[in-house]
């Protein structure tokens, strides 16, 4: 049986994807032409707004949906042309799609039963317990509650030992506190197995504590690929500037450089840019966007310019509006050059002239800004959010 | 009371439901009953009613010229089902044929509809229907013309000595269908075909599609997700597509009547006979009453079996 024997490799070898799309009936693209290797026994995150394409590209993997072109490999077994149930791959769908005919029980032996196992009572009990629900073994799936049938499914498809484990969606019919305890739980579980997962979602922040590498896609492809710091610190579109948190921009000329960092001119004022994190070419002359986080940004009164070091980038402007929201300070200034930047600052010492109208001067060190191409659109991502939770 | 007083109770009700709820209840606690008059009256008349008369008429003794009398001659059962017992058996095993032939028929269409028809699925869905706009009568006599001794049916199936199997397997006679167990079968098979395919349907319908996915996912080949989910799935479909097949196919005399002979006799015409040749009336009462003991006791064991209850 092909199932069997690739059990016994079981964390043999990575996922690779080479030049996979996939085009519609209805001339509908939903993945263009992408690459993409997932390293054996990683946690990695396909995240994207809905319609991206994350979605068709995990069914791809599971075989649920046929590429138009290229191929999908595990380890060195190209599985592009097999049928999803001749594939080591399990998959923990979105709705769970748990058999209602059947008991707990047995809607987790069931991948043992196809596969020819008769005393299957040992493996299914220690995998009830492995997710906490060896009490329900006989309850039928409508009596269980949401987060619980979302175990069973995780349990129904970790019990086969796949090869990978792909989640679509898993968490997002959970309310907010279920899903937190749900993504610790299954990074416990992707620890403890050791099993490569691929984990689809729209949601960034359970992308970032769960994933070790995390793929931002859009519009069908692969936008950014890295490290959730890595893309956070250093992302390389205004699309995962914005996907992932918030970013303020200025348009900048760079008129000269120094070694290692970039003097940028907008406006009236100078600002530095280190050239390594720079995505978008450093001539002299030429125009781009700088980045930087809320969270990375000072705020001081106008009246207290002068406390504010030398050598950090600096830019003026009025508080339009701020919200305290307990740890935090959340200000959105607007200015010459930082129309509608948002800072946030910890509530350490407030300063009780920080209200809205007051003069205000921002800044932050050099290091914690980023450069990318200028002909992007500065809102792409952010509306796409917006979108998503309306939806 | 205008209807702008009556909301204006209402919306004064809602913020104190206990008290205020009481004397509504009061007031509304007949309304079902109310609503269930007209059905509990039409079942009175039209279903209680006759059953009691039948009742009595089958322990009734008498002719029509001086009359029946309840004399409480259980007997006429006993005579009615030494006598006519083979009717019985013949009935129940030509509606068990029909019913499986109409499964086995049934089952592929109407999982071709719920899952491959696409945009024609209201198409096909008519056109299982639409028989139902001529008569039973008027379909079941057409079928005497297609199956007719001269007509291309018989002529091909004679070339290709299919009716030489048939006549050795007893189901049908010298080269013929019409007036032979095949014919009745035949024509019940495709009278309850309709009442086959909709339940099947609308219960193949009613399964998610990611079951489907879910099981090929979980090593299930197409025919192994087919016996283990599809199928267990579409159970209350395949029992509520049987029963509505075998119980009237049971009790059918048209069939019998117009495409079979005087050895393809089914119970249905026996007591059609009773009734409106013989005019023996106990008997004929026994008869049905028998008929539907027999049908409600089989069905009870199938259901048992079948153990619909537990799907949900």
């Amino acid at each position: 049986m092909t199932t069997s024997s690739s059990t016994a490799t079981e964390h043999g070898g990575d996922v690779r994807l080479t030049g996979i799309s996939k085009t519609y009936d209805n001339g509908f693209t939903a993945v263009r032409p992408l690459d993409l290797t997932v390293p054996a026994g990683s946690f990695f995150a396909l995240l994207g707004a809905s319609g991206c394409g994350k979605t068709t590209t995990l069914r791809m993997i599971a075989g649920l949906e046929e590429p138009t072109t290229g191929t999908v490999r595990l380890g060195d077994q190209d599985v592009t042309g097999l049928p999803p149930y001749k594939r080591p791959v399990n998959t923990v769908f979105q709705s769970y799609a748990l058999f209602p005919h059947l008991d707990i029980f047995e809607n987790v032996a069931f991948g043992l039963r196809r596969r020819g196992i008769k005393s299957v009572k040992k493996q299914v009990e220690e995998m009830l317990d492995l997710v906490q629900l060896g009490e329900q073994a006989r309850k039928k799936p409508h009596q269980l509650s949401g987060g619980q049938q979302q175990r069973v499914a995780v349990a129904r498809a970790l019990i086969n030992h796949p090869q990978v484990l792909l989640l679509d969606e898993p968490l997002g019919a959970l309310d907010l506190k279920l899903r937190r305890q749900m993504q610790l739980e299954l990074k416990r579980i992707q620890t403890e197995v050791g099993i490569t997962f691929i984990h689809v979602t729209h949601d960034q922040e359970e992308a970032m504590t769960m994933a070790d590498t995390v793929a931002v896609m859009n519009a069908g492809t692969v936008e950014q690929l890295g490290a959730p710091t890595d893309l956070y610190e250093n992302p390389r579109s205004t699309f995962v500037a914005n996907f992932l948190g918030t970013s303020n921009f200025v348009s900048c000329e760079i008129s000269g450089r120094g070694g290692d960092e970039l003097t940028l001119t907008a406006g009236d004022g100078k600002l530095a840019l280190f050239a390594d994190r720079c995505s978008a070419p450093t001539t002299t002359g030429g125009k781009l966007l700088l980045g930087v986080r809320p969270e990375k940004i000072s705020i001081v009164h106008a009246d207290d310019a002068a406390s504010v070091p030398v050598g950090r980038n600096r830019l003026t402007g009025r508080i339009k509006d701020s919200s305290f929201i307990g740890v935090s300070t959340q200000y959105v200034v607007e200015g010459p050059l930082c129309d509608g930047f948002e800072v946030y600052a910890q509530n350490v010492e407030r300063d009780p002239r920080l209200v809205p109208g007051a003069e205000v001067v921002l800044h932050w060190n050099p290091a914690h800004s980023f450069g990318l191409d200028a002909t992007q659109d500065v809102e792409a991502g952010a509306a796409k959010v917006e979108e998503d939770a309306a939806a | 009371m205008s209807a702008a007083t009556v909301t204006e109770e209402a919306r004064q009700d809602a913020p104190e439901p206990p008290e205020a709820a009481k004397p509504r209840r009061g007031r509304g606690r007949f309304v079902p009953y109310w609503l269930l008059l007209p059905g509990l009256l039409w079942l009175i008349v039209f279903f209680a009613l006759p059953m009691i008369y039948q009742a009595s008429t089958s322990i009734q003794q008498g002719s029509l010229e001086d009359g029946f009398k309840v004399t409480w001659h259980f007997a006429t059962y006993w005579d009615a089902l030494s006598e006519y017992w083979p009717q019985f058996v013949r009935s129940v095993a030509y509606a068990a044929c029909a019913t499986v032939l109409c499964l086995l028929l049934g089952y592929p269409l109407a999982y071709l509809i719920a899952f491959r028809a696409g945009r024609w699925r209201n198409l096909v869905l008519i056109l299982v229907i639409a028989p139902f706009f001529t008569s039973f009568l008027i379909r079941t006599l057409a079928w005497k013309t297609i199956l007719a001794d001269g007509g291309p049916v018989v002529g091909t199936l004679n070339s290709l000595h299919i009716l030489d199997v048939t006549t050795w397997l007893g189901i049908t006679e010298g080269h013929r269908i019409l007036a032979t167990p095949l014919a009745v079968v035949c024509g019940l098979t495709y009278n309850f075909l309709p009442f086959m395919i909709l339940p099947l349907y609308t219960s193949l319908e009613r399964i998610d599609g990611r079951l489907h996915e879910a099981a090929g996912d979980l090593y299930a080949s197409p025919g192994t997700t087919f016996r283990k989910v599809t199928f267990p799935l579409s159970m209350p479909g395949v029992v509520s597509g049987t029963l509505l097949t075998f119980i009237p196919a049971a009790g059918d005399y048209v069939n019998a009547d117009l495409l079979g002979s005087t050895d393809t006799r089914m119970i249905g015409n026996v007591i059609q006979t009773q009734f409106l040749r013989i005019l023996d009336y106990p008997t004929a009462a026994a008869l049905s009453f028998i008929l539907m003991a027999a049908i409600l006791a089989m069905v009870t064991f199938y259901i048992r079996r079948a153990g619909t209850e537990d799907l949900v």
